[in-house]
């Protein structure tokens, strides 16, 4: 095998990469969305395990034995906790449009800016350099591969700095496609997912290899390799020290799995549906266990193969397959490893870049933000530069690390520094979504605290191990001796960085909260955190905001991060949907600026929308009675459930229905009259014909038998068409009458359009029509009544039938908080005046200026009574001649 | 009448069975039958063919059967011809309407088709 061949595969596998992304992206535009499926989520979650998997894990457990499995123990304790902790992380942050974890901290605590910036730059010092040894890791291994083959040393800063380019490039490509980060990078999660099974699948390939190949089997590598010297003494534990590091290891390593940023961007961020986290609690740790399986042999294989020969035992993986001159095998272990660190460098390098971009770079840029337009889109591209520049920079960082301070550190000593610094987040983070009165100064005080007491017990020691201060203390004080702060010398270095940097962390985050008295604005946010299940919907919410704030500002405030068409659908869906009036003019409501400020966040960071719309509004303190009030309103409301709501939501509907006919018996009377009336006459018209019809049949007995037949095919279709009739009738009454209970269950929307779809195809296709499905979502789940919204779909498609010239369109969309149906036809259009009138019963029949097509003229209202009853909404868009879009929406 | 050429009668309903039934009739019993589905094509038809009969229909789209008569009853030309409503509507004030405005019946849907043909007849043999 030479060098160039080497090379090759290593191209080859990149280029694989970049098929993927883009075939999953595609396969999304095609609404065959890839990341649908809950096990692309659990092994995207295995982006946890990274090039220390491969190769540190091996030379850690050569060193110190069963050691190693603490960092696979706490993530299978954390899995464990998914359900109530990580569930409740993604429901805030789908919620709240939140894409980092410096905006979920800050957010928290009363979208505080600074918070924002410490745990950016926290984030980044902390992980910058876990980045750089994954790179190191790949170039080194490489290296050792050419090496080997060609017996001449390559270049690993040319190896590192070309495949870090490679990387960037990947990432800028799949990582900043959009400006909206709550957007899902589909691309690139299917690459994680797909190179969570290539590092398993080769290192289950090298392990066996080993087992099998270069020793008889398990048993035999197990009986030889305990002959050579300390085996067995290396899996038994010595004294209380290593039980604390144990579990110091599990302790930070369980944190890690949520707080890492690649775990939280892809744990949080990417997850497109909370019942995968369901899926993931058994599947996460069975992907563990199954790559940890070879660990322990390998390492056993390595000792013994390479006993006394001065081969680092991180590179058994591959020195075990090129001393059995076995090159394909060193191949495809080489590949496992650089895919485990190339996942995580590509995840951390987007989840880093989008804390900086947003709470370092964007302040700066909205602070000068002008309240006039831009050219549409450019200040969208601007966005997008700084989060690719950001990017970039990231990397460079991280390669520059590694090539300087790196050198010296292992893989999993760097690791476990990293683990500890992101577990400084843990107090406010998690303490923070179950404890209301956490409030900003505790969590800024115990995470600097505990960050720089990380710096000072951890990285300042392993940076200047041989200083003075390190030694002996800062001047000679010997309490202060960084690895034995304050005496405290029995701990490893890890256990101990964590015990007082967490310590004091925790301390001060409890005891300042609890001595200092946080603004509204805080408890607020506080409560929507911690009550998060409980709240019906955030957005029925968005009171807790006085003050003016012109529409015109925030439409150009929108267009420009937006552009103009999107922000004019979510604006005008949001109003509709809550009853708004948009006055082009005048004040926006107070819920379009909360709303609108939520969106912002999900596209610069929730820290940089607040400055941006505190900008534009003149706000004024809320004070505190008014949002205990609001929340203890909200609590109750809480406090039932679904069921019970819905109920005195009907309740409300009939006590209403009924002061109405109190007030407007007349009116009401009128229209019961009226609505007879109709029906009476939508009846006689079809029993005419059937009368008249068959009269002829039976006065002429020498009529020609086509005719003949003719007539009575008329008769039933208008029979068909007077019980159809009377169905209609017999269901608008019943729902309309309230009586009606809803059969609820869970339901997918994808899955009813495409029944009711093949079920209308037949019908179209006589009519030379065609009906497309567009759509993205396969998992569009609600509570709702099947029956009834498959009866909808029946209404609004054949509708659409009825009216369209060549092509039906029908469009399923998650927009924000609901599920949007759009039934589209080219039909003429509907006039702006009759939009609101045709969901009225008997719209066609009284209002005789249209041509009358075939039907009972009772579909749409059906469909309205349905959606109400749903707290949907139905509603049509249309230009004279350019044919009327449906739209139902319900809430999700 | 059996002298002359047939007499002309314009049907004019906007529901197609009705308007297949009627002109069938119509044709049966001797009538030169014009057809027309709504309330512009029926002016035009008057117009152009001044017919002896018009079944009229009421709730149309476009132009309703009353604007009908009443155009008909407007026109001297149309002195000779006569409006026979065939209607769903069967409210007294309806009817009354109807016949208010000239026509010589008001027969209410559904109807017996031999009635019908009956009091055509007796309609045209008046004239």
């Amino acid at each position: 095998m030479s060098e160039w061949i080497i090379l090759l595969v290593c191209l080859l596998y990149l280029s694989i990469l970049f098929v993927i992304a883009t075939w999953a992206e595609k396969r999304k535009l095609k609404g065959k969305s890839v990341i649908h499926q809950p096990i692309i989520y659990s092994l995207s979650l295995a982006v946890y395990c990274t090039a220390w998997t491969f190769y540190g894990s091996v030379g850690r457990a050569a060193s110190n034995g069963a050691e190693f499995l603490a960092v696979y123990i706490g993530p299978t304790i954390m899995a464990a906790f998914f359900w109530p902790v990580l569930r409740k992380m993604v429901r805030i942050s789908k919620e709240l449009r939140i894409t980092s974890l410096a905006d979920f901290i800050s957010t928290r605590y009363g979208k505080n800016f600074s918070l924002a910036i410490v745990v950016s730059l926290m984030a980044m010092i902390g992980i910058i350099p876990y980045i750089g040894l994954q790179i190191k890791s790949i170039s080194s291994s490489l290296q050792i591969i050419m090496t080997e083959v060609n017996h001449t040393p390559a270049s690993t800063t040319i190896l590192g700095i070309s495949i870090t380019l490679i990387l960037m490039l990947f990432t800028i490509l799949y990582g900043a496609r959009s400006v909206d980060t709550t957007e899902k990078h589909e691309g690139l999660v299917t690459v994680v997912a797909f190179e969570s099974i290539v590092k398993l699948l080769a290192l289950l390939v090298g392990g066996l290899f080993i087992c099998y190949s270069v020793f008889n089997g398990p048993l035999d590598l197990f009986s030889t390799t305990s002959q050579a010297e300390n085996a067995i003494q290396k899996f038994t534990m010595q004294g209380p020290s290593v039980y604390f590091g144990w579990t110091a290891m599990i302790i930070l390593s369980g944190f890690a799995m949520v707080l890492l940023p690649r775990q939280f961007q892809i744990a949080v961020v990417e997850n497109v549906h909370e019942s995968h986290i369901r899926s993931a609690i058994w599947m996460l740790p069975l992907y563990l266990i199954l790559i940890t399986l070879f660990v322990l042999p390998i390492a056993l294989g390595g000792s013994f193969l390479f006993a006394g020969s001065g081969v680092d035992a991180d590179n058994y993986v591959l020195a075990i397959p090129l001393q059995q001159s076995n090159y394909w095998m060193a191949m495809i272990t080489w590949i496992g490893g650089f895919s485990a660190a190339s996942s995580m460098i590509v995840v951390e390098a987007i989840a880093i870049s989008i804390m900086v971009s947003n709470n370092l770079v964007m302040p700066i840029l909205v602070r000068n933000f002008s309240r006039e337009q831009q050219p549409e889109g450019s200040f969208q591209q601007k966005i997008l530069w700084v989060r690719r520049i950001s990017i970039a920079l990231v990397l460079i960082l991280a390669l520059v690390y590694s090539k300087t301070i790196g050198q010296r550190l292992t893989l999993v000593s760097i690791g476990l520094v990293s683990f500890c610094a992101v577990a400084q987040f843990a107090p406010a983070l998690i303490g923070g979504m179950f404890w209301k009165d956490g409030n900003r100064n505790g969590a800024m005080a115990g995470m600097i605290t505990g960050f720089l007491l990380w710096g000072y017990t951890l990285v300042l020691p392993g940076a200047f191990p041989d200083a003075h201060f390190v030694q002996h203390g800062p001047w000679g004080i010997a309490a202060l001796k960084p690895y034995s702060l304050f005496g405290l010398s029995a701990l490893d270095p890890i256990a101990h960085a964590m015990v007082w940097s967490l310590l004091a962390n925790t301390f001060l985050y409890v005891t300042i909260s609890m001595h200092t008295q946080a603004k509204s604005q805080e408890r607020f946010q506080a409560a929507l955190f911690v009550d998060v299940f409980s709240n019906n919907r955030i957005s029925n919410n968005e009171i807790a905001w006085k003050g003016n704030a012109r529409l015109k500002d925030i439409q150009h405030l929108l267009n420009n991060f937006l552009g103009e068409a999107r922000s004019h659908n979510l604006l005008q869906a949001y109003a509709i949907r809550h009853s708004i009036q948009l006055d082009a003019d005048g004040q926006a409501d107070p819920r379009i600026v909360t709303f609108s400020e939520r969106i912002l966040g999900g596209v610069i960071g929730t820290a940089s929308a607040r400055i941006l719309i505190s900008n534009i509004t003149k706000e004024e303190e809320i004070n505190i009675d008014e949002v205990l009030n609001i929340l203890r309103e909200n609590q109750q409301t809480l406090e039932m459930n679904k069921e019970l709501r819905k109920r005195s939501l009907e309740l409300s509907k009939a006590t209403k229905q009924l002061e109405q006919a109190n007030t407007q018996l007349k009116l009401l009377d009128e229209q019961k009259d009226e609505f007879l009336y109709t029906v009476t006459h939508e009846l006689r018209t079809p029993l005419t014909s059937i009368r008249a019809l068959s009269e002829i049949v039976h006065d002429n007995p020498d009529l020609e038998e086509e005719q003949r037949q003719q007539y009575l095919t008329a008769i039933t279709k208008e029979t068909e068409r007077l019980s159809h009739l009377i169905t209609q009738v017999l269901t608008l009454e019943k729902y309309e009458s309230g009586k009606y209970r809803l059969n609820l269950s869970a339901i997918n929307l994808a899955e009813v359009l495409h029944h009711v779809i093949n079920t209308m195809q037949p019908l179209a296709a006589e009519k030379g029509l065609q009906i497309q499905l567009r759509t993205a979502e396969t998992q569009a789940l609600l509570q709702a009544d099947k029956e009834l919204i498959t009866q909808v779909c029946f209404n609004l498609i054949g509708n659409a039938i009825k009216f369209a010239r060549q092509q039906i369109t029908i469009t399923l969309l998650s927009n924000y908080d609901e599920w949007q149906i759009r039934v589209s036809d080219d039909g003429k259009g509907i006039a702006q005046e009759l939009q609101q009138l045709i969901f009225d019963k008997f719209f066609q029949a009284r209002n005789q200026t249209l041509k009358k097509p075939e039907g009972s003229g009772l579909g749409l209202a059906i469909c309205k009574e349905i959606l109400e009853l749903h707290n949907g909404q139905i509603f049509v868009e249309s230009k004279p001649d350019e044919g009327a879009t449906f739209i139902c929406a319900l809430p999700a | 009448m059996s002298s002359a050429a047939p007499l002309k009668i314009l049907v004019v309903d906007d529901d197609p069975y009705i308007l297949m039934s009627l002109e069938f009739l119509m044709k049966k019993n001797g009538f030169d039958v014009l057809v027309a589905r709504n309330g512009t094509e029926a002016l035009d038809i008057i117009k152009e063919q001044l017919p002896s009969i018009v079944l009229l229909d009421i709730m149309m789209p476009d132009v309703d059967g009353y604007q009908i008569c009443a155009y008909i009853k407007s026109q001297t030309i149309l002195n000779h011809c006569k409006v026979i409503f065939l209607s769903a509507k069967s409210s007294e004030a309806d009817i009354q309407k109807g016949l208010d405005l000239g026509a010589s019946l008001y027969i209410t849907k559904p109807f017996s088709t031999r009635e019908l043909v009956k009091q055509v007849k007796q309609l045209t043999a008046d004239a």
